[in-house]
Parts: structure tokens; C-alpha cells; sequence
């Protein structure tokens, strides 16, 4: 099947505490998991996930876009880490259609 | 003296702060609507508190891009006094004027009370009034005033004098239970180097009266009378 051509590609962000910055969210989750019988459930982080549409563009171009979005606006760098992940399109159409 | 007070769509204290300036100090006092480019004949800047832009994202993160920021950065960097009240002193941090970040309380839980908070420095442009030692007594109302620095800005905020109100007891001491929030080093309040901008999780304008129950946080804004640190 031939896909018309994408003019927008999908970033994906990980925003996390940084290592050390307590995490409250974290812990009340450890908290509910252990109250219903979880066992074995190490350190909880909770974080964000962002999704932003980019116009397509080489890969180091839409990831230093996506990197200088976590710097000014996304992540806060006092407390936070970000990560990103810019998948290949045939891998995001097959997460949507599930 | 002329106060400004900066307005943001979901600013909620805005009007008491506009209130303590003007009617119960008995300064000039207006009120400064977010998408202004400058600050008038304004000499003392209070960003207030409440929930700027819905605190998206994160608390203050998209306020601190509105047009009257870099006016308020300017009069910063001029030397003149900013002062951030609880959201407000969330948009100092995210706009860079001031160190640190305030992020969820450790209880996870929104605290509507009244706390004390211990001067640490009279040098500031807010605390001129205050001996350091001093307790004040005031209320938060927060979910996300947990102050985080790294080390290395802590020691510095030690080293140079920065930690303007820690969070005590009734007597000044800092007692781990009178620690609302969590807070590194019981911190409720911060200043930049040179003292003239200061951030504060508590709220002075709700405590600038006596039917308010207190009288405390007017000494806050009197204290910048005295106009620019110099």
C-alpha cells in the first residue's frame, strides 16, 4: 500500500525527576502497589510523556528541535531529565491502529 | 512609591496584593495586565500568586514567556525590587530571575495554613524591616512550594547570603515538623544575589491586617519603601 508522503513526524518526550529529587507521585504509587499485593516493586518514578508533531526533517534536525523544546519550555533542568525517542514512522502507524 | 502588580489569566491574589500596596500601605497600586510590554512608572514589581495559565505543564513554566516578563526581567536586572508570592515565586524560578525550583509538596497534598517563617536576612529589598531571627507569621496555600536546589546552588545560597525565610516553629526554630512542604533546609524563601528580587511560598497580603488575623506580611512590603538596594 503506498502511504502519502508525511509532511509531520511524531517526537516522543520522557520527562523524569532527576536522580535524587525526591519523586512524591513515585512513592505514593510504591505505596498502592505494595498495599495491593504487589511484591518485589523496586523504586517507582513517575514522570510525563509528551508527544509533539514536527515537521518532518532529518533525524539530528527534528531531535535538536525536540532537544531545544525540553531546554526552554518542556523540562525544567533544576529538577528534571528529559529524553527523546523519534520513531520510525511504519512503527507509529502500527501503534495507532492497535 | 509605586507598586505594580502583575495579572496572568488564573492569577488569584492579584487583587489583595493591588489591596495591601495600596489601600492598607497607602502607595500607588496598580494592576498590570500580562500582555503589557512595560511597567509604567512602576518601582516595586509583585508577581502574585494563584494558577497562572492553569499551572500546565508545570507551575509558572508558560507564564514566564508572557510580554510583561521582560520588562519584569529588566527592572530586575535594574536592581529594583520583584517580589514573587507563591505562583509568582514559581514564574521568578522558571524565568531564571531567581535559583531553584518549587515542585509537588512531599505530602502530595494542597496546605491551606498558617505557618511561621524565620527571617534570615535583613539585607534584601523585602526584609529591610526584619532583623534576621525574626518569626513572621503567615499562610500558605500550595501544592507545589517543595523548594529543590543541587548542592552546589544550596552551598552557594549559603555562601552568599541568599536564604531569605526558613520555616520554623512559633520560637524560630526549625523543627522538621514546622516544615510545611518538604522543603530542602526548610527554605520558604529566596533572594538573587544582589537582594532585590525575592521569591516566598507564604502569602504577606493575606496578612496584612488585623482582621485577617495577623499584621506580619506588611512588614514585607514596607520594607520596600526604601526602593532600590543599592
Amino acid at each position: 500500500m503506498n502511504l502519502p508522503e508525511r509532511s509531520l513526524a511524531k517526537a516522543l518526550i520522557y520527562i523524569t525527576y532527576k536522580n535524587g529529587v525526591l519523586d512524591p507521585q513515585g512513592l505514593a504509587v510504591k505505596g498502592a502497589l505494595a498495599s495491593l499485593g504487589f511484591e518485589g516493586v523496586g523504586d517507582v518514578r513517575v514522570g510525563k510523556y509528551i508527544e509533539i508533531e514536527l515537521a518532518d526533517s532529518p533525524p539530528e534536525e527534528m531531535k535538536a528541535r525536540a532537544e531545544k523544546m525540553c531546554r526552554d519550555l518542556l523540562a525544567n533542568p533544576v529538577i528534571e531529565d528529559f529524553r527523546i525517542e523519534l520513531p520510525a514512522s511504519d512503527a507509529l502507524d502500527a501503534q495507532d491502529t492497535q | 512609591m509605586n507598586f505594580a502588580v502583575i495579572v496572568f489569566p488564573g492569577s488569584n491574589c492579584d487583587h489583595d496584593c493591588h489591596h495591601a500596596a495600596g489601600t492598607v500601605l497607602g502607595q500607588s497600586a496598580s494592576l498590570i495586565w500580562h500582555k503589557e510590554a512595560d511597567l509604567g512608572d512602576a518601582e516595586v514589581v509583585i508577581v502574585p500568586g494563584g494558577f497562572s495559565y492553569g499551572d500546565y505543564l508545570r507551575a509558572g513554566a508558560i507564564s514566564r514567556f508572557s510580554p510583561i516578563m521582560k520588562a519584569v526581567a529588566a527592572h530586575a536586572r535594574a536592581g529594583r525590587p520583584v517580589i514573587g508570592i507563591c505562583n509568582g515565586f514559581q514564574i521568578l524560578t522558571e524565568a531564571g530571575l531567581l535559583p531553584g525550583a518549587l515542585h509537588r509538596n512531599a505530602s502530595l497534598r494542597f496546605i491551606c495554613e498558617n505557618v511561621h517563617v524565620r527571617c534570615e536576612t535583613p539585607r534584601t529589598s523585602f526584609t529591610r524591616d526584619i532583623p534576621a531571627g525574626e518569626t513572621l507569621r503567615m499562610p500558605i496555600a500550595h501544592g507545589e512550594g517543595n523548594y529543590f536546589c543541587d548542592p552546589d546552588t544550596l552551598t552557594a545560597l549559603e555562601d552568599n547570603d541568599q536564604i531569605v525565610f526558613k520555616y520554623c516553629d512559633a520560637e524560630g526554630n526549625l523543627e522538621s515538623a514546622a516544615n510545611p512542604n518538604g522543603s530542602l533546609g526548610h527554605i520558604a524563601g529566596v533572594c538573587n544575589p544582589v537582594g532585590n528580587v525575592v521569591g516566598l511560598m507564604p502569602h504577606p497580603e493575606r496578612a496584612c491586617e488585623a482582621v485577617l488575623g495577623g499584621e506580619d506580611g506588611l512588614r514585607i512590603f514596607s520594607s520596600a519603601l526604601a526602593g532600590a538596594v543599592s
